[in-house]
């Protein structure tokens, strides 16, 4: 449990990406990837198809080993102290994965027992995000039975059993219609407000971003920004998003050197 | 981690693996109906053939289907060690090996779990096999069917961390059904499971040399033996090395190569 004392406590940022490099055989994945998320809020990470987010992900989620640089999480390094790390993880991934036939509850079971949670303690918690995500009536239904928004919310459900500091959703969004797409970009939010988590959102989709949120634009497995989305917007002369946007990710940009 | 979380880590990998042998009622069925198939059918007509005289652990003359019952075991073993390791194949193209790997325990022992799991549902289709036999009229002795349990899950044991090392050095689910005719077969039909090796030294040096070193082979005498209350030093030692050296390459294997197939 974290508690807002040891919150408090823990000065580190939530999330320290430092000058990642990743490579598969000659293409050039990740170049000297870096940025750092504050405790806290909804943060977005945003790229074209192609652009190395997903391997991104599988770096920080420990699926890849990391070769150069380093990732902390909650200020435990993924290198030396990985089992801590991952404690502290939640992940949506991109592709489902959850057991189309195992029950709701049992998935949430399965996920609790890997994290060394006794079946009483598992009961609880999957009791309490299962209400938290308005799932209760399809607790014993097997996952084959559910539709696309609501195997997401199981794996929100999922992804919250362990109490994690720190939520990844990668492309989360992939395959669900307009009106659950903005139901669970909503409902992560509400996350954000109500329980403190801190959140990593990564899309290629604009309209998930709201003008406050801070944002890391990679392209071409670069950084080519960092900063909230409306400072994108002024510092590119743009009136939209999808401008600023399009403007970084088409154009050669003009990357200062960090000191 | 605490140990008590490690073991309900160990639960809940094993409750999956069993749940999915329930759910999966036409894989038992199979996984019964081969040995099965062999004891009624093959060894029927294959008792005419091949006449066995007196050798150990046997202390008299003995029907066939008596000296291939062991091998039978072993084959079940063996096809569910494979068929384990498929599954871990399939589970990392579907995404739960994903799953199984965000969590924070270490993950040797989230691997060796998984095979631990494997071997025991393994050893619950033995039994039910033992008992159909044990109704046709294969009676070892009472005690031996005890005795055997330890050398059937060491056996269990050794072709699945086998299944997992070549789960972990085959990366396209397509190339397992090759892996299926050019390890199964040739592991069982190479090995003292349907013919004691004395007889394969009569059809040829070769032939009997690369028996007498194949694991199953090995694994079949453990358990022939065990099934008769005695204890095989030399199988024993050679399965105990095995699996410790089947367990460590899958486990470094796979480390080496997280993360494939993102």
């Amino acid at each position: 449990m974290t508690t807002a004392a040891d919150r408090t406590k823990r000065a580190h940022p939530m999330l320290e990406v430092d000058d990642i490099s990743h490579r598969y055989g000659a293409h050039q994945a990740l170049d000297r990837v870096g940025f750092s998320l504050e405790q806290g809020g909804f943060h977005a990470l945003l790229g074209p198809n192609g652009a190395g987010k997903s391997t991104l992900i599988a770096l920080i989620t420990g699926l890849l080993r990391c070769r150069s640089g380093e990732i902390r999480v909650a200020g435990r390094s993924l290198s030396r102290r990985a089992c801590e790390a991952r404690r502290q993880l939640g992940v949506v991934f991109q592709q489902p994965t959850l057991d189309l036939d195992l029950s709701v509850r049992q998935n949430l079971l399965y996920h609790a027992a890997l994290h060394g949670l006794g079946r009483r303690v598992a009961q609880e918690r999957s009791d309490r995000e299962l209400a938290r995500q308005h799932l209760e009536a399809r607790a014993d239904d097997k996952v084959r039975r559910l539709n696309g928004g609501h195997r997401r919310r199981l794996e929100i459900a999922r992804a919250l059993l362990h109490d994690p500091t720190l939520l990844i959703l990668d492309e989360a969004s992939v395959g669900l219609d307009t009106a659950s797409r903005q139901a669970l970009n909503d409902h992560v939010r509400a996350l954000c407000r109500e329980r403190g988590m801190t959140v990593l959102w990564t899309t290629h989709l604009l309209d998930e971003i709201a003008p406050e949120d801070p944002v890391v634009v990679l392209c071409s497995g670069r950084v080519i920004a960092d900063s909230r989305a409306q400072a994108l917007c002024t510092h590119t002369g743009t009136h939209s998003l999808q401008d600023a946007f399009s403007r970084l990710t088409t154009r050669p940009v003009v990357t200062e050197d960090p000191p | 981690m605490s140990a008590i979380a490690y073991l309900h880590c160990f639960l809940g990998v094993s409750g999956r693996e069993w749940r999915r042998f329930v759910q999966q009622r036409t894989r038992f069925f199979s996984a019964l109906v081969r040995p099965l198939l062999w004891l009624v059918v093959f060894a029927a007509g294959f008792r005419a053939v091949l006449g066995i005289s007196i050798m150990a652990p046997y202390d008299t003359y003995i029907p066939y289907e008596v000296y291939i019952t062991p091998g039978l075991c072993c084959m079940i073993l063996l096809f569910n060690g494979m068929q384990g390791s498929l599954s871990m194949v399939y589970d990392r193209e579907m995404g739960s090996m994903k799953v199984l790997l965000m969590s924070p325990l270490s993950r040797p022992f989230l691997l060796l779990s998984k095979v631990l799991a494997i071997s025991l549902v393994s050893l619950v289709q033995v039994y039910a096999f033992l008992a159909i036999a044990w109704w046709y009229g294969i009676r070892p002795p009472a005690w031996g069917l005890a005795t055997a349990m330890p050398a059937l899950l060491l056996v269990a044991l050794m072709l699945s961390t086998l299944g997992l090392v070549l789960a972990n050095a085959i990366r396209q689910l397509e190339n397992f059904a090759g892996v299926m005719n050019f390890v199964i077969f040739p592991l069982f039909f190479l090995s003292s499971a349907l013919y004691p090796l004395w007889k394969m030294q009569e059809a040829g040096p070769w032939l009997y040399r690369l028996s007498a070193y194949n694991p199953f082979t090995h694994g079949v005498e453990l358990v022939r033996f065990a099934l008769y209350e005695q204890l095989a030093m030399a199988p024993l030692l050679w399965c105990l090395g095995l699996t410790g050296l089947f367990g460590l390459v899958a486990v470094t294997t796979f480390n080496l190569q997280r993360g494939q197939g993102l």
